[in-house]
């Protein structure tokens, strides 16, 4: 976080001019349909500085991440391409690295992958050549040496100058998460995007401890957002998702409204929590993650007074 | 020990149709420890299948014997006598190693496994067993407070327990430990858990079946 810029990412810059900034989550189709990335593109220009751009979450055979990335380039948006190691070995992840770079990709997000079981084809084999962490260290490799896994050499201008990211969940063992991060700092990430909070009492020990060891210091922290649009959901999220607690002051709120009203419920609270983040030391931006409720996210930018975003 | 356990026996049933005379062969290695292929199991798939020919009003005869050793050309070898009695279909009960070699040796027969290798691993308890090792050749567990997390953890991840750990259990299932959570207890009860925050270096997979077939040469007992 010192020095001059790693990338030409939008969303670095709006970092290191000390904006709160903003990134939201656009996940890519099940089909060949440019149109279907160009549609959720458009919902979200203006009210984002950057947009992740998922490979084949859950385990499903979607669009590719570097494909639907270059649609939301010529789209005018800044994509962050998220890259997991389930689906290609070194030789895969450094290709798609360099051709994504040069497409003009300028952010990256390495993950472990949702296991494939979980997803549309169980019967596949999985690779893991690499971990997220050991994807983050050959990324900036890359980006820092100029040089592959193999020791091969890039030449100045051939360098892929991408500003990394790892994600951050929450899931046991707690008390291990916040060493995890570090880990992920020290192999190379620039800024890290958290699961998503519902839970501010455990958020900030997370970040008190984050902030204690220095990390803030050497990476920017964005915390993860996702709207309760509903009671229903409000539960699931708290039964079944690993990480992942609702304060039962939360569900009782929901509860409160009737089912049509909690979807505004729902976004009321987002609100009020990204007001609380802002003011959260550490803390350097939102990450919105509305599955498949994109079109809220501007909506949800604009009542929580995060406008304007960076333009191209 | 290779863990092994008995295909369905309608699979068995399929490979012996037709066959009025087989010989059912076991081992006395692993599978015999893992209660999948020795002489009792031979001797319990032998009466299953008898009593299923008798019931679909046919005949059968199915000999039994178990070897020292199916992975060993000694033991192998010394089995031809059995062999010239001329039988339809000989199953082994060893490991898959076991059908490879009887059929190397004995290419005019017709060798079926009769069980399925799952997994190199160890006993839990009386008739519970569990993975513990994948053979990737470069043994790391001194690093992780004596637990494997290559062939423990779904991803085999070396840097630290994914986001779908839970309660001590891996997203893959409910039933299995996640191995980076006991890693991590048991690094954190010894005090090492320090250890845990330096990235680790990329695995070199060479060692591992990624290289290829493996073979070992000890030049001092080839002679």
């Amino acid at each position: 976080m010192t020095g001059g810029l790693k990338s030409e990412s939008r969303l670095e810059r709006a970092l290191a001019s000390g904006r709160f900034a903003v990134t939201g989550e656009l996940g890519p189709p099940r089909n060949a349909r440019a149109a279907d990335v160009e549609a959720k593109c458009r919902a979200l220009k203006g009210s984002v500085d950057a947009v992740n751009v998922t490979d084949n979450q859950t385990a499903v055979v979607r669009m590719s991440s570097l494909a639907a990335s270059v649609i939301a380039l010529r789209e005018g948006l800044d994509p962050v391409m998220q890259m997991v190691c389930r689906d290609r070995n070194r030789i895969a992840a450094q290709s798609d690295l360099l051709g994504a770079a040069a497409l003009g990709v300028n952010n990256i997000i390495a993950l472990s992958g949702d296991h494939q079981r979980f997803g549309d084809h169980p019967q596949s084999k999985n690779v893991y050549d690499l971990d997220s962490v050991s994807l983050i260290m050959a990324i900036r490799a890359m980006r820092d040496q100029g040089r592959l896994l193999s020791g091969q050499e890039l030449p100045e201008d051939g360098r892929p100058r991408l500003f990394i990211a790892a994600f951050n969940p929450f899931a046991d063992p707690e008390g291990y998460r916040v060493v995890r991060a570090a880990k992920k700092v020290e192999a190379g990430a620039d800024f890290l995007q958290s699961q998503c909070v519902y839970d501010m009492p455990r958020f900030r020990r997370f970040m008190e401890r984050a902030v204690d060891m220095g990390l803030a210091e050497k990476a920017y922290f964005m915390a993860g957002i996702t709207p309760l649009k509903s009671l229903g959901m409000a539960k699931y999220m708290n039964n079944n998702v690993p990480g992942i607690t609702v304060p039962d002051s939360l569900i009782a709120r929901l509860k409160g409204v009737p089912k049509d009203r909690q979807p505004e419920e729902g976004v009321a609270i987002a609100c009020e929590q990204i007001e609380e983040m802002k003011s959260l030391a550490g803390v350097s931006g939102v990450h919105l993650m509305f599955v498949e409720w994109e079109h809220m996210i501007p909506v949800v930018v604009e009542k929580a007074g995060l406008l304007p975003r960076s333009e191209a | 020990m290779i863990i092994a356990s008995r295909k369905p026996i309608d699979e068995i049933k399929g490979f012996i149709a037709g066959s009025g005379r087989i010989l059912i062969v076991g081992c006395r290695g692993c599978v015999t420890v893992c209660n999948s292929g020795g002489a009792k199991e031979v001797e319990i798939l032998a009466s299953l299948l008898r009593l299923d020919a008798m019931k679909g009003g046919a005949k059968l005869t199915a000999d039994e014997c178990t070897l020292e050793r199916q992975c060993d050309p000694e033991y192998v070898d010394g089995f031809a006598p059995r062999l010239a009695e001329g039988y339809g279909a000989v199953l082994s009960m060893a490991c898959p190693i076991g059908p490879q070699y009887l059929a190397e040796r004995f290419p005019s027969e017709k060798v079926y496994p009769a069980l399925n290798a799952c997994f190199m691993g160890g006993a839990l308890a009386h008739g519970v067993w569990a993975e513990r090792c994948q053979a990737c050749g470069d043994c790391v567990v001194h690093l992780f407070a004596g637990l494997c997390p290559v062939s423990r953890c779904a991803k085999s991840l070396l840097n630290g327990p994914c986001g779908g750990s839970a309660e001590g259990k891996c997203e893959v299932s409910g039933e299995t430990d996640c191995v980076w959570h006991l890693i991590v207890e048991r690094m954190e009860a010894a005090g090492t858990i320090g250890e845990l925050a330096t990235p680790r270096p990329l695995k070199d997979w060479r060692t591992s079946r990624d290289g290829g077939p493996r073979k070992i040469v000890r030049e001092e007992l080839v002679r």
